[in-house]
């Protein structure tokens, strides 16, 4: 795979069909990708963007796209910043002026520059002053006033552990599956497969029986172990480890290598392409998982991250703004682990496939 | 060093038999290669050696133990694999040092062997780098290399000279006999390519559909071949074979020409074929003698030349020097010395063999 130079990228992206000035072919694969642009992007930049908005705003009609506050003043004699408010005057003078309190459709207004006087205002005369403001606090209550960090830890602990278990099941499963000639082979691959076609939520109840007698419920391990075999990663590792030479096998045997060795030493390292995609999916799929921690993990401390985001939604009240917050928190590791390791999936899902 | 024995070796996968009852000594020492088409068995019977297939029936003996029962990696072989099989993820070093750290040998007799085997295969400064950065026959000695670490009692090579060009293959067929000349070791060759049998061997097994068609040394089966499929499969360009009837005194050919052969007994009636190796054929010089025919086509290959001559009795391939002045399309007389030719009956088996050691060239 030849590395594009920077300016080799320059030169790939801006290339139009239309010699010096753009075709109408252009103008539509442009129009096309920037409407992709927006349909994949405008959501996740508009979750960003909200996070940092008060719970106010984030109320208000029409909406702002930037967060926005209310700008407040300290003036002397009073204990509290004062929100600060452009008034207009009978005779069409505007004034900034700082609101100690209202009564009914009056307000009580002061100068910041001349304190001593109280001014009444009808509140329809005046609108806020603002100005660009991060709600930071939607991200510090995390901290202060929820568990943030137990939940980040259970979801890694979960993601990890049972990415590595899942890792290590399945290549077992599609060593065997690829590599030995045993009675019924094809069959149990066949029913292995099979699996797909039924669907998570149907099993969902017997997973959760089988998970209450052996007492793994409201722990970690009641999460990791059901997930731990999935047809799909024995089906990309299986296809991979296909493509790996008989003889070499054959040459480990003759090396007086254990069938443990060969797995361990021979044929695990020269399935890493392969590994690393489904090191990828499954942490995806653990990080993302919802259905399954829903069910099994009922005591909070025990919550994963997106157990915790459900939380936020109350049946009278959602707290929008930590929601927001945590929402973005939650996408942060999926998406460096993703930025990170994105090569892989590239080249490790085109060689699985043909070789 | 050890011999190696088959006795009445079967081979069936399910109900399909592919090795029918092989018998044969090989002694310590020897360089004994099996050779024969594509789907002969060979390979199959070079990994019921090795230990990576198993017995279906009969006995394998290695220095006169059997070993049916015992896994590859204890009969205290080692296999050169045709594509190498080098570990991709593992260093030269590594590759060497893999068989003898499973065996648990010390760290220093590691070192001590892979040095010692890298130093006589010229690889040394190869030896931190990776198969993928090395040219065929620096890959090829490695394969080798791996298995002369492991100090092994018999080698076995399975084709591992058919991925290299035919200029390195030559090079390398000199360095492994000269290989097999210093170590002493019992070397079983597996091979398809009669050239590699006929130069490397001590001793020839000709093998065909499962079968031991002849085993021997390569003179040996080349002179005084066992039957049709052995005399057709060794030379090249191959042995001219005419179908002939016995007649009075000799064989007649189906141009009507008689060869004499007295002292032939020839008292099997019917279809025998007549069997003549195209170095022992040669124009006439005056006309009238041999056989009629005309030259088809001539290859010039420097210092001999093949001409391909039809004849009323069949068609003939003959080797002559490359100063030959016959050119396509000539009216030319074909000797056939009777002392020459061998006489095999319907049934494929040698009848009478050639008069041999004075045709040796």
């Amino acid at each position: 795979m030849a590395s594009l130079t920077t300016s080799g990228v320059l030169d790939l992206v801006t290339r139009t069909r239309g010699k010096g000035r753009l075709h109408w072919t252009d103008w539509l694969a442009y129009g096309y990708l920037v409407l992709g642009l927006f349909l994949m992007f405008g959501p996740v930049v508009w979750v960003v963007l909200s996070s940092f908005k008060s719970e106010a705003q984030l109320l208000e009609f029409p909406p702002t796209a930037l967060p926005y506050g209310q700008v407040s003043v300290v003036v002397p004699g009073y204990p509290e910043p004062l929100p600060l408010f452009r008034v207009r005057a009978s005779d069409g003078s505007v004034r900034e002026l700082a609101q100690i309190r209202r009564i009914g459709i009056q307000a009580q207004m002061v100068d910041p520059a001349a304190p001593g006087t109280i001014l009444r205002v009808d509140i329809a005369a005046r609108e806020p002053v603002r100005a660009l403001s991060l709600a930071t606090e939607n991200y510090t209550a995390l901290f202060e006033r929820f568990d943030f960090l137990r939940y980040l830890w259970n979801s890694v602990f979960i993601t990890v552990t049972a990415t590595l278990i899942m890792l290590l099941v399945n290549s077992m499963a599609a060593f065997a599956l690829a590599k030995y000639d045993f009675r019924g082979r094809d069959l149990v691959f066949v029913l292995t497969i099979a699996t797909l076609l039924i669907p998570p939520t149907v099993v969902l109840v017997p997973v959760f029986l089988v998970v209450t007698k052996l007492g793994l419920l409201d722990t970690p391990w009641g999460v990791i172990w059901p997930g731990a075999a999935t047809p799909t990663g024995v089906f990309l590792l299986r296809q991979y480890m296909l493509t790996i030479p008989d003889e070499l096998i054959d040459a480990a045997r003759m090396d007086n290598a254990s069938e443990w060795k060969i797995y361990w030493r021979i044929v695990l390292p020269l399935a890493a392409p392969a590994l690393a995609v489904l090191a990828i999916f499954a942490v995806m799929w653990r990080w993302n998982d919802f259905l399954l921690p829903l069910i099994v993990l009922s005591r909070s401390e025990q919550f994963t991250l997106q157990l915790a985001l459900n939380s936020f939604k109350g049946e009278m009240h959602t707290q929008w703004g930590n929601l927001l917050a945590m929402t973005v928190l939650t996408l942060l590791p999926i998406t460096l682990v993703f930025g990170f390791l994105q090569r892989y999936i590239t080249t490790g899902i085109a060689t699985t496939g043909i070789k | 060093m050890a011999t190696l024995e088959l006795d009445r070796l079967v081979k069936r996968y399910g109900t399909v038999e592919v090795i029918h009852g092989v018998d044969l000594q090989v002694p310590s020492g020897a360089f004994c290669v099996f050779v024969g088409p594509s789907g002969c068995g060979k390979s199959t019977l070079l990994r019921m050696i090795a230990g990576l297939e198993t017995v279906s029936g009969g006995e394998i003996r290695i220095a006169g133990r059997r070993v049916n029962e015992l896994p590859a990696a204890r009969r205290g072989l080692a296999m050169v694999f045709q594509s190498y099989a080098l570990y991709p993820h593992m260093t030269v070093r590594q590759n060497l040092a893999f068989g003898l750290e499973n065996l648990g040998t010390p760290r220093a007799e590691i070192a001590r062997r892979v040095a010692e085997a890298a130093r006589m295969l010229r690889i040394e400064e190869l030896l931190d780098r990776r198969p993928k950065a090395l040219s065929g026959g620096q890959r090829q000695r490695v394969a080798i290399g791996r298995a002369v670490v492991r100090e092994p009692a018999i080698f076995l090579f399975d084709e591992p000279l058919s991925n290299l060009d035919a200029e390195l293959r030559v090079q390398m067929r000199i360095e492994l006999k000269a290989l097999h000349e210093r170590l002493g070791n019992t070397m079983i060759y597996v091979t398809h390519d009669q050239v590699e049998a006929m130069t490397m061997a001590d001793l020839i097994v000709v093998l065909s559909k499962g079968r031991i068609e002849q085993a021997g040394p390569p003179l040996e089966l080349y002179h005084r071949p066992a039957n049709l499929f052995v005399a057709g499969f060794l030379g090249s360009p191959k042995m001219n074979f005419l179908p002939v009837r016995p007649a009075e005194g000799g064989v007649r050919l189906a141009s009507g020409d008689l060869l004499a052969m007295p002292e032939a007994s020839l008292a099997t009636a019917g279809e025998l074929t007549l069997g003549v190796r195209p170095e022992h054929l040669s124009l006439a010089p005056e006309a009238g003698a041999g056989l009629a025919g005309r030259v088809r086509l001539v290859e010039h290959l420097g210092a001999e030349a093949y001409l391909h001559v039809e004849t009323e009795a069949g068609s003939l391939t003959l080797r002559t020097t490359g100063a030959s002045v016959a050119a396509a399309g000539d009216r030319v007389r074909v000797v056939v010395p009777p002392e020459a030719c061998h006489l095999f009956g319907p049934d494929g088996r040698v009848i009478r063999s050639a008069a041999a050691r004075r045709f040796t060239p």
